[in-house]
């Protein structure tokens, strides 16, 4: 008997139980979509929180102070700003935020970081300007009040018109728009773009006074030399800040983009693996439900498995046969399982895109065809061996 | 000379062990020639549906020797039994055992295909042998969609499609009320007509009669074994 002939005995069985066929490979393709899915929802997020990080700008570090009061001041950014302690830093902005209402014409608009900082800070922290113009060292150093605002404000405030030149009042001054920054990917529940930035000294001037800035941003003049330049300031922070050698707490702390990103990339592994779990118990509880009905389905039909050892079938072709049929099963029901999971993977799953794994493909794949193929395998070569008079009175 | 198509001798089967052993078979010799027409009958319990599945390579003889056309069946390596299962045995059940949810040329058909034929004479040769039980119009029909008569006519036809040597029929028509038996048994008289042989076991006396000979069985053994004038109904009597 050939092994074409076998493989039209296996679809005439299965053809044979349309709805059973069915069902079992619906489990199939559930275990195997849902796994697909699960990973790419955890690996689709990990993917959007280093893009986010990567947006940044990696060649940055920053100084925040630790302490109840902060201890920054502008003097301490200038003294990073030093060509010989410090060689491999390019750049150094001071940072102050507040948060402040904007009004343009009887419209408020309530912004959460209004920015005061140096020119510097724009490319330094990777936020170019979309429209008009940031403002200069020279405003800086007259106090002007400009100020560049973010895509959000300007839709608030000015919505179908051109912000720039206008007048706005921000905490009962006057400052012109002479710009709007570039619209920037959001981080997670804040927006990016509801932001606004004026020169350090007006902002100081107009909201949050002469005392301490909240951060100072510092960029290497190479991303190579991030590590250099974060050992660099430590030192020159150390000596400024009084802090003696071997102490263990610092009235401030180096926040570096490329740790940032390893913190995130482990946050978001974690959940992977968290997804990953969750996946591969559904296709634990999927493989359990294939095998219980390739269990149901060969015990069934240990009967006919003796009729057709009475008409002389040799165990190899009913071996044969069922071994197919369940290879079939699995095979048809995993990949209508893929291009479910395929498919699912284009819609947005609570707000993240999901990026499909490959090897959990392979791996869903592979899992539930073994499953399929051993509990399908096992008890029909069991039924197979019976002697046929054992099948035939089987119940 | 003619080998006898059957030759079974002191054929025993035991169930169980110890105190519980129950001896189904207590020593069976038995030879039977090519074109004969037997029946077996008892009550049950008699052991005579042992003989019948040990006849049919079903099951194994705890002890004694099995010969069907000459190849000692015992010795036989499952391969082998099952191509002297294909080859020289038709096996016709009381309960029918159509494979469910297949058309009636596909059950008939079946042998064949194990067998190793060609699918297009496969076809001609399970409609040619639908038609010998008289269901070549019923060809396409399910075992659902059949009475229980047609179904055992089915079963018939398939059992000797391969042109076996021995047609072992186990009760064939003890499911069938007694229109259906007459049909089988019709059948059945057309096959030894024709030469065929035949083994069928029973256990009602109608159906014994049609025999040429008859054997009884009580308790595992032969009680009785002798020729008799077949009884003609139907068509054949007239």
């Amino acid at each position: 008997m050939s092994f074409f002939e076998v493989i039209r005995f296996a679809l005439r069985g299965l053809s044979a139980n349309k709805l059973r066929s069915a069902l079992t490979m619906l489990g199939i393709l559930i275990g195997v979509a849902a796994v697909i899915l699960l990973v790419a929802v955890g690996n689709g997020s990990a993917q959007a929180i280093s893009d986010r990080i990567e947006a940044l700008g990696t060649n940055t570090v920053t100084v925040m102070s630790s302490g109840q009061s902060s201890s920054l001041t502008p003097a301490i950014a200038d003294a990073l700003a030093d060509p010989v302690l410090a060689p491999d830093v390019a750049s150094v902005s001071p940072v102050v935020s507040a948060s402040a209402t904007i009004g343009f014409e009887g419209t408020d608009h309530d912004v959460s970081s209004f920015v005061g900082t140096t020119p510097s800070w724009f490319t330094s922290s990777n936020t170019p300007v979309g429209t008009g113009a940031a403002f200069t060292s020279d405003d800086e150093a007259q106090a002007r009040r400009v100020v560049v605002i973010g895509q959000t404000v300007a839709e608030e405030l000015f919505p179908g018109t051109d912000p720039v030149d206008q007048q706005v009042t921000v905490g009962g001054a006057l400052f012109t728009v002479i710009g709007v920054l570039a619209e920037k990917s959001s981080t997670g529940f804040t927006d990016s773009n509801d932001t606004a930035v004026a020169p350090l000294s007006a902002v100081r001037q107009v909201l949050t006074g002469y005392g301490s800035i909240n951060s100072i941003l510092v960029e290497a003049a190479d991303p190579g030399r991030v590590d250099a330049v974060q050992s660099e300031i430590t030192t020159i922070l150390n000596q400024r800040l009084k802090v003696a050698a071997g102490s263990t707490s610092t009235p401030y702390r180096i926040q570096n983009a490329s740790q940032l990103l390893e913190t995130q990339t482990e946050t978001a592994d974690t959940f992977t693996t968290l997804l990953g779990a969750v996946a591969a118990i559904s296709l634990l509880v999927g493989g359990i439900g294939i095998t219980n009905i390739m269990l149901v389905t060969v015990t069934e039909r240990t009967r006919e498995i003796g009729i057709r050892k009475a008409l002389g079938a040799p165990r190899r072709v009913i071996l044969t046969q069922f071994l197919i049929e369940a290879t079939l099963l699995s095979v048809i029901g995993g990949l209508l399982g893929v291009a479910a999971a395929l498919i699912g993977s284009h819609f947005t799953i609570v707000g993240v895109k999901p990026v499909i794994v490959p090897s959990s493909v392979g791996l869903a794949l592979g899992v539930s065809i073994a499953i399929g193929l051993f509990f399908g395998g096992l008890p029909a070569s069991r039924a197979a061996r019976l002697r046929p008079i054992e099948a035939l009175r089987y119940e | 000379m003619t080998r006898p198509v059957l030759d079974v001798r002191e054929l025993r089967k035991t169930y169980g062990t110890g105190e519980a052993t129950v001896h189904a078979l207590a020593g069976v010799s038995l030879t039977v020639d090519r074109g004969d027409y037997v029946a077996i009958m008892g009550s049950s319990g008699s052991g005579k549906s042992t003989l019948m599945n040990i006849l049919g390579a079903l099951d194994i003889p705890t002890s004694g020797t099995y010969l069907l056309d000459g190849v000692d069946v015992s010795q036989l390596a499952d391969r082998q039994l099952a191509l002297a299962r294909n080859r020289l045995i038709g096996f016709i059940f009381q309960a029918f055992n159509l494979i469910p949810r297949t058309s009636a040329v596909a059950n008939v058909e079946l042998p064949l295909a194990y067998a190793g034929v060609k699918p297009r004479e496969r076809r001609r040769r399970a409609m040619a042998a639908l038609e010998v039980v008289g269901l070549a119009e019923r060809a396409r029909h399910e075992p659902n969609q059949l009475s229980g008569g047609q179904q055992q006519r089915v079963a018939v036809a398939r059992a000797l499609v391969t042109e076996p040597a021995l047609l072992l029929a186990d009760e064939p028509t003890g499911n069938l009320d007694s229109k259906s038996t007459e049909d089988v048994l019709e059948v059945f008289d057309q096959l030894s007509a024709a030469g065929r042989t035949i083994v069928i076991i029973t256990h009602e006396d109608e159906v014994g009669a049609r025999a040429k000979r008859l054997i009884r069985l009580v308790d595992g053994r032969i009680v009785l074994d002798q020729r008799q004038q077949q009884v003609l109904t139907g068509r054949h009597a007239s």
